[in-house]
């Protein structure tokens, strides 16, 4: 479904590469949580995926799609195989719950009875079925999420990823936000979520893949968001710094 | 349903933007309308040249008794060399160019001469004898004045052979110069008005970067994303040309048709309503072309991948 082959990313006029030799697969149904330090890669990462950037060495294939040898007047359509969510929801303040959602139909040509379909069946999916005519403003940031999240998944995309959705929710929202990608999961579409949110990970026992500086440190079935086993290396060091 | 939503996109970039789209339309307006008074000038030009080439003659001057330029010794030219170059003129190396040939003796130059410069104090000056006689010849195809004027001029008598052609080609020039000036302002003009759209453009999408952002995260094509963008200012410079044609059809109906034809009478024939009718479109197209690739240029940014 995606996957890594040994991929650099280095942003120009930066010595440091974002990422640095990163191979991973993710199948078709998994829920991973991408988890490491505000600057780690977590966010190159996605947007690798979502071909905002190609890699600087290595492949990445998502979907069948060789992402290297895309052309860019066909990246439009793999994106809409995807679904995105963003810790700031990015709604459109100017349209209301249900235009928000069909915008993203308009503007790749669905007919208007699809649309009239499968909007409100999203907004049911994500609980917000009464609200369709509200705009964002009137709504918690917990629906504010929700929307995205139904404007996300409209389309019916495999593979779903999520840059820190809980990032400006309180932990009761998160959950509930949390409950919804679990379902959302259950369909069949692809998780694949950036998060801080300690909590969230350690109690969803979900893959869990850690970036320290662009590399991959861990790769747990049902991990934590810190891991269990004692990182030798660090004590090394820490015991070189304290001998003297 | 989709060209409902992208003329919606129009309607709203439009209306965000009213200052800058007035201001695009007043420099289309203007620019274009110096281009189609370039236009027309040069039709009048090739209009001119029509009527006048036509009835420009070649003049052979024969020498009076004060002449002292050409083959002239300050003798009148003698009734032999008169004949001698009629009998040229009527030869079969010369006839096969030449329309119509007229001779001009003394009393008629004077004639002329009195008619044309009546108001002119010098006229009373002048008597019958020291105006040249000539020949008026009107050739078949005025471009080739050069032959009569190689087999004519070493002919004794003959003082000078005229291309009056020369006379005209000043004032061509002239109006020439005026057409090629209204070019470079209109050239100017249009610099700033494309320069104008793209920054028209740049600022509609700039106020719809969120909108931009969204259509580009969940596949909109790019053709999907910049038509609107396009529409806007080929919408905006499309109202300047339409305006600018308005202008030309007026000049040339109220000043053209309307002043000059009764101030200058039938001197000269001047463009007409069917001239300008030809410019418009030409007008519309530049104008609609020039704004569709400036803004397809200016937001051409926001659809990187």
């Amino acid at each position: 479904m995606i996957r890594f082959d040994s991929v650099t990313k280095a942003y120009p006029g930066t010595t440091r590469p974002a990422l640095n030799g990163v191979s991973i697969e993710i199948l078709k149904g998994e829920f991973v949580f991408l988890v490491g330090a505000s600057g780690s890669g977590k966010s190159s990462f996605l947007r690798l995926i979502l071909r905002e950037e190609t890699p600087t060495k290595g492949a990445i294939h998502v979907l069948g799609q060789h992402l290297n040898t895309l052309a860019s007047r066909k990246v439009p359509y793999f994106r809409r195989n995807l679904g995105v969510v963003f810790q700031d929801f990015r709604l459109l303040p100017n349209k209301t719950v249900f235009d928000n959602v069909a915008f993203t139909l308009q503007v790749i040509g669905k007919s208007r009875g699809f649309i009239q379909e499968a909007v409100p069946d999203a907004l049911k999916m994500v609980g917000l079925a009464g609200k369709s005519n509200r705009y964002p403003h009137e709504l918690s940031g917990g629906e504010q999420q929700r929307v995205a999240i139904a404007r996300a998944v409209v389309n019916k995309p495999a593979i779903l990823l999520a840059d820190e959705p809980t990032g400006n929710l309180d932990p009761a929202t998160s959950a509930g936000i949390m409950t919804l990608l679990e379902r959302i999961n259950l369909g069949g579409t692809t998780v694949l979520m950036a998060t801080h949110d300690a909590g969230i990970v350690d109690q969803m026992k979900r893959r869990v893949i850690e970036l320290i500086s662009g590399q991959i440190v861990r790769d747990e079935r049902q991990g934590g968001y810190q891991t269990q086993a004692v990182p030798v290396q660090g004590f090394g060091r820490m015991a070189e710094e304290v001998a003297p | 349903m989709r060209l409902g939503l992208i003329l919606g996109e129009v309607g709203n970039g439009l209306r965000r933007n009213v200052s800058m789209v007035i201001s695009v339309i007043l420099v289309t307006f203007i620019s274009l309308t110096f281009v189609g008074a370039a236009i027309l000038l040069q039709m009048q030009i090739g209009q001119m040249k029509g009527y006048w080439y036509d009835r420009a003659q070649v003049a052979v001057y024969m020498c009076t008794s004060l002449d002292t330029t050409g083959n002239c010794t300050q003798s009148e030219a003698t009734q032999d060399q008169i004949d001698a170059v009629e009998a040229k003129l009527k030869s079969d190396a010369l006839t096969p160019y030449i329309k119509k040939f007229e001779y001009e003796n003394h009393e008629q130059a004077y004639k002329n001469f009195q008619a044309q410069l009546s108001d002119n104090p010098i006229a009373s000056f002048v008597t019958p004898e020291t105006l040249n006689e000539s020949f008026r010849v009107n050739l078949i195809d005025p471009t080739e004045a050069d032959i009569l004027i190689e087999s004519l001029s070493s002919m004794p008598g003959v003082q000078a052979v005229e291309d009056q052609r020369g006379y005209l080609d000043r004032i061509f020039a002239v109006l020439n110069a005026a057409s090629y000036t209204a070019i470079g302002v209109a050239a100017l003009m249009l610099i700033a008005a494309v320069l104008l759209i793209a920054t028209t453009i740049r600022l509609s999408a700039f106020s719809r970067r969120r909108e931009l952002g969204i259509m580009r995260l969940v596949g909109a094509s790019n053709r999907f994303i910049q038509t609107p963008f396009i529409l806007e200012g080929v919408f905006a410079a499309l109202i300047g040309s339409v305006l600018a044609g308005l202008a030309i059809v007026g000049i040339v109906q109220f000043f053209v048709q309307g002043y000059l034809t009764t101030a200058l009478q039938s001197t000269t024939t001047l463009v007409g309503l069917g001239d300008a009718l030809v410019v418009v479109p030409i007008l519309v197209v530049v104008g609609a072309a020039l704004a569709a690739a400036s803004a397809g240029v200016a937001i051409s940014r926001y659809l990187k991948v």
